[in-house]
């Protein structure tokens, strides 16, 4: 996608109406946007929503990013979420750190916690930080089993080895930031227990198909009972647990969650990926969701302001399949990255919509669309995941007639028993058998 | 509350937006929204008046609006985002 050269006169703007709709028009800038420092990653997760896993040669340098975080300062950009990969593998994180919060640019950032030793964690914990950092611990299990299954081995207890490090250091309220899948939906007590036991919140985000999430997203994505599950949960804990209004799609169960129960793509949320690429949303890094690069003239703020994709998403959409559901004024058609990266049309249900829609347009035809990158590392680690669990054979398989054959048995014969055709007339196959006659 | 001098607490930043502005708070990381550019001139123009009935007449805000404004402003109040200003009466 290209930038608009010139701004196009807009329309006027309605005033009034309801906040949800002021923020569909879009804003001057970002209310919090989504900041991936580096593609590079120590683990390997099997649904990394970025495909991260090797640094890329273009990403920004120091004084690129300090540019930026200027530019945000000046947009009154407050807040940022700094993730990646893993952003403090970045030997230059901590100066970044420093330097957003020495610019009125507040920063959370998300990370497995490797690199969150007593020293740093009592760095965060310092005046340094003006309390005006929040860091995020991913864990996708509350238990190891689970967590590590799709994280990789050892991945649950550098995340809780941070945990330790953040609460004795005296940093408050930490986050746990859990990705919902069918493994963990029956573990969210385990996870608030976990949460409460750190002094940490609870932050609950959705699955989505995007990166490496489309390939395992079949299988991790939680059941239709499971969403219930979820939405039943929320209901419950709702106040006290965030969960980045990521689950509006649930909305359409009735009551809606607490949050804003929109698409905010291009509208009040934005990517900038470790290129300086700027991405419609952080579940959305695929060209055909590029709104330009701030390393272009005019910056993050002409990408943001006068883009053609942001333009575009601005402008009042239609419901198309949806608009006639009874729903679509509580769920808004759902995940616009959900259903670009499982092959479904904008315009028509979440493959996850709660009303059955989704299913049925999943079984539909449907092709998935080719990852426009992929930063995964060329060769696996001990640190990827390997998604096997030990399983009996499916009762649906019926068993081999022999064991198979040794694989250094190289004759074209290996296996073959001319006992096994004893059952065949004469026993060697040929029309002689058995009455005397000389056989071949 | 229209007989008092209030302003814009130290700790919030305005930012200007179509439908008003968007009111960051530093200190409690609280974001509110001004719906009407009407309200966003009232919560400026605190600081420099001697009350509030002031600034509502400074942002020609009509009288009949006046109680709908005072209540608007008690809330950003109850949220940090004016404080009574000190030395005032």
């Amino acid at each position: 996608m290209t930038t608009l050269q010139n701004r196009e006169a807009a329309p006027a703007r309605p005033l009034g109406g309801t906040l949800i709709e002021q923020f569909e028009l879009g804003l001057d800038a970002p209310i919090c946007l989504t900041w991936e420092l580096t593609y590079a990653c120590n683990l390997e997760c099997a649904h990394c929503l970025s495909s991260s896993g090797r640094r890329d040669p273009r990403e920004l340098s120091t004084e690129q990013c300090e540019a930026v975080i200027d530019e945000l300062q000046r947009m009154q950009v407050f807040y940022v979420n700094i993730g990646g990969g893993e952003p403090t593998i970045r030997p230059d994180f901590w100066h970044l750190l420093e330097y957003a919060v020495n610019h009125q640019v507040g920063v959370k950032f998300s990370t497995n916690g490797v690199r969150l030793d007593a020293e740093r964690a009592a760095f965060l914990a310092s005046p340094a930080c003006n309390g005006y950092v929040d860091v995020q611990i991913s864990l996708d299990g509350a238990t190891a089993e689970v967590n590590d299954y799709v994280r990789g081995p050892g991945s649950y207890d550098t995340a809780l080895r941070a945990l330790a490090n953040l609460q004795d250091a005296g940093f408050k309220d930490a986050k746990i930031s859990v990705v919902c899948t069918r493994q963990n939906i029956g573990q969210l007590d385990e996870f608030k227990a976990l949460a409460d036991r750190f002094g940490a919140t609870l932050r609950l985000t959705r699955l989505r198909p995007s990166g490496r999430g489309a390939d395992v997203w079949d299988e991790l994505h939680p059941l239709p009972h499971q969403q219930r599950e979820l939405y039943d949960w929320l209901m419950a804990h709702g106040e006290n647990v965030l969960t980045g209004d990521s689950f509006f799609h649930l909305a359409a169960f009735g009551e809606s969650l607490p949050g804003l129960n929109l698409c905010g793509a291009g509208r009040v949320v934005c990517l900038i990926d470790p290129i300086g690429d700027v991405y419609a949303c952080p579940f959305a890094i695929h060209d055909n969701f590029l709104a330009g690069n701030l390393l272009d003239e005019g910056g993050f703020q002409r990408v943001w302001q006068t883009s053609a994709l942001f333009t575009e998403l601005r402008s009042p959409q239609t419901g198309g399949a949806c608009s006639s559901c009874q729903f679509f004024d509580s769920c808004r058609g759902g995940c616009m990255a959900a259903k670009f990266f499982t092959g479904l049309p904008l315009d028509g249900p979440d493959p996850e919509c709660v009303q059955g829609y989704g299913e049925q347009a999943l079984a539909g035809p449907r092709e998935i669309p080719a990852a426009s990158q992929d930063h995964s590392k060329a060769n696996p680690t001990r640190n990827q995941p390997v998604m096997l669990t030990l399983s009996r054979r499916p009762d649906e398989l019926s068993l081999p007639a022999a064991p198979p054959v040794s694989a250094c048995a190289e004759n074209p014969l290996a296996g073959f028993d001319p006992a096994s055709l004893d059952t065949l007339p004469g026993g060697c196959g040929c029309s002689a058998g058995g009455t005397g006659k000389a056989c071949c | 509350m229209l007989d008092q001098a209030w302003q814009l607490s130290p700790a919030v930043a305005l930012r200007p937006e179509p439908f008003g502005a968007l009111a960051y708070h530093f200190g409690n990381r609280r974001l509110t929204f001004l719906r009407r550019p009407e309200l966003v001139r009232v919560v400026t123009a605190l600081a420099e008046c001697d009350d509030v009935r002031s600034a509502l007449l400074e942002a020609g805000v009509p009288e009949p609006q006046w109680a709908a404004y005072a209540a608007a402003l008690d809330s950003l109040a109850q949220a940090d985002m004016i404080r009574p200003r000190e030395g005032a009466a």
